[in-house]
């Protein structure tokens, strides 16, 4: 078993590195520097031969991409060129705010994608697996802004219930962000519990299709106990899983999504740092989501050791 | 699992196959919409007298009527003639970049199913690493560095989506390879390259169809965001995401102006989507345990 832990923890920082050497060697290809991006046509004289100092861009690439990986670790991303900050600052307070919004769809969607894919999984075919099933596989497939226009429309504007965008600073305190947390969270919710809700449908159909489960409805157990002692324990195992991925996978969702309502989060700032073509700080952004990534796909991993008697025992034998 | 149409009458395999898409109402609504917004892009020109793209000061922001039947634009433009012209970029971004996809995932997943052994374990390395940017993400990155554009993003969503497809590809070439007549060609002594060909790609093509299918609704979703974000489509191009994009901040004044070309952009995506998970059932494919990504 601790074997099994340091391999994913290994798999992880390997990860971790690759994505480094895809983000930083991405940028380096592009004709020109860092510093030319950014200034643009005013990328001459003076300007442009201080900026490169800053950078540091007389040192190759490969010195550079080592120490940006140190600083990194150390949790120092450099200073944004264009709102003079340093990254991981600027990174900090955005992170709160995503998190603020992620932490509330995820309160609420995860909850309810459990409950709807049992009931979904258990009443196969039947009018309420059609009607769940429906409405998740729209969830999935209309665009996030599609769903956040439509919903801006009714409820922000023929019938005012809400504030339609966020008016507020990245520093805002947590109360004042609240009121505005609304339809976003509204939004990533059921984004989120679709996904879930799929997996979970998919799991509680193949798990009530198994021999054990036969098995404990032919010798007469409770239905109720066959749910909460046999259905549920092995049919959530490959949820945990998803919950993990498509925490990350809405990542992307939350771009727009802040866009969308003008959320101060990591979104909302990695466009502000695209259209300002302010690499730095976009390369530091796109790594803290790889992280997040693999930081929630490690806790699955291991969250799947322990719920799932198999992969122990298995990793025991070997 | 591949599934072979089972013979049961006259017709090709091919019409077996419309047949079995049509035998579920989800196949039939899908099969409808993607039809309907492919004649709706080619018949475009055709059906809409107004400009798509030329500004009109004396006719901003109007209520839907006769002459404009979805209403027009912040900049006098009709709606109802960018909205039927609105899918065609969309569509010929995502389908162009989803053949890639499937070509240069499928290839390699292929390949690396059929070589096995410590190249494909640290391949798949890669690959998973790779998965864990979020898409979304890299192609913000991408277009910062290559700049946006619809032609531009075309290899960069069908290099990413591809790389998806590389595990999909390759788990169905790990069923074919274990069989008889793969380890037959092997020991016949075939190149690598006909085996793919030969023996594993008739295996794994429907497989690989219903991928692509698939691939290219989450690619239409990712491309009208990226054109909503201001990094796909580029003004005054009709489209979809972009004009939803310019024009939400009238939603209160001009609804029309946002919610026909949402509901258009959606029909679509979901049309796709229904059309893929139909033809998918039909192959006898089962995709219900992935995560699109």
């Amino acid at each position: 078993m601790l074997q099994t832990i340091f391999q994913r923890l290994g798999l992880s920082v390997f990860t971790l590195g690759f994505v480094s050497v895809v983000v930083f060697f991405s940028v380096e290809a592009l004709p020109g520097n860092i510093c030319t991006a950014f200034l643009q046509r005013f990328a001459e004289g003076p300007r442009l031969e201080r900026c490169i100092a800053e950078q540091g861009l007389e040192t190759p690439a490969i010195q550079r991409y080592g120490q940006w990986v140190v600083s990194a670790v150390q949790g120092d991303f450099g200073t944004s060129l264009k709102q003079r900050r340093e990254v991981a600052d600027l990174l900090a307070e955005r992170f709160r705010n995503t998190a603020l919004l992620a932490g509330a769809a995820a309160a609420i969607g995860i909850p309810l994608a459990l409950v709807l894919g049992f009931w979904a999984g258990l009443t196969r075919d039947r009018p309420s697996d059609l009607a769940i099933s429906t409405i998740a596989m729209l969830a999935m497939t209309i665009p996030e802004f599609v769903t956040a226009s439509v919903l801006i429309f009714v409820f922000a504007i023929v019938l005012n219930w809400v504030p339609a965008v966020t008016i507020l600073p990245p520093s805002a305190p947590l109360v004042d962000l609240l009121p505005n947390i609304v339809l976003p969270v509204v939004v990533l919710a059921f984004l989120m519990t679709a996904h879930i809700l799929r997996i979970t449908r998919a799991s509680v159909i193949e798990v009530m299709a198994s021999d054990f489960i036969k098995m404990a409805q032919l010798k007469g157990v409770p239905e109720r106990q066959i749910f909460w002692r046999h259905l549920a324990p092995s049919a959530l195992i490959p949820v945990v899983n998803t919950i993990a991925l498509t925490f990350a996978w809405l990542l992307g969702g939350v771009v727009v999504i802040e866009q969308v309502f003008n959320y101060p989060g990591i979104g909302n700032l990695m466009l502000r740092a695209i259209y300002d073509r302010d690499l730095p700080l976009v390369q530091a952004i796109v790594l803290t989501f790889a992280l997040i990534y693999v930081v929630a796909n490690l806790l699955a991993d291991l969250a799947m050791v322990l719920l799932d008697p198999r992969i122990r025992s298995a990793q025991d034998r070997a | 699992m591949v599934a072979r149409p089972r013979s049961s009458g006259t017709g090709g395999p091919r019409s077996h196959l419309l047949h079995r898409i049509m035998a579920r109402p989800s196949g039939v609504i899908g099969l409808a919409l993607t039809l309907f917004h492919v004649a709706l892009a080619l018949l475009a020109p055709l059906l809409s007298v107004h400009d798509v793209s030329l500004p009109n000061a004396d006719t901003i922001n109007l209520a839907p009527s006769w002459e404009h039947l979805m209403g027009t634009d912040s900049l006098g433009r009709d709606v109802f003639a960018r909205v039927v012209h609105g899918g065609q970029l969309a569509l010929m971004v995502t389908a162009c970049a989803a053949a890639i996809a499937i070509t240069w995932g499928g290839s390699v997943g292929m390949l690396l199913g059929v070589v096995g052994g410590r190249t494909d374990e640290i391949a798949m390395r890669f690959v998973d690493a790779m998965l864990s940017i979020p898409s979304l993400a890299f192609f913000l990155l991408m277009a910062s560095v290559v700049g946006g554009g619809a032609w531009t993003i075309v290899p960069v969503l069908g290099f990413f989506y591809g790389v998806a497809v590389i595990r999909i590809s390759r788990a169905a070439t790990l069923q074919v390879a274990a069989q008889d007549f793969v380890m037959a060609a092997k020991a016949r002594g075939e190149r690598t390259g006909t085996i793919m060909r030969r023996e594993v790609l008739p295996n794994v093509s429907s497989i690989l169809l219903v991928e692509g299918a698939m691939q290219w609704s989450w690619m239409l979703l990712a491309f009208s965001s990226l054109s909503f974000l201001g990094y796909g489509a580029t003004p005054p191009t009709p489209d979809w995401g972009l004009m939803i994009a310019s024009e939400r901040g009238l939603l209160a004044v001009a609804p029309w102006s946002v919610l026909w070309p949402c509901a258009a952009l959606s029909t679509l995506i979901i049309g796709i989507n229904l059309l893929a998970d139909a033809l998918g059932k039909a192959l006898g494919v089962d995709r219900t345990r992935e995560v699109p990504g």
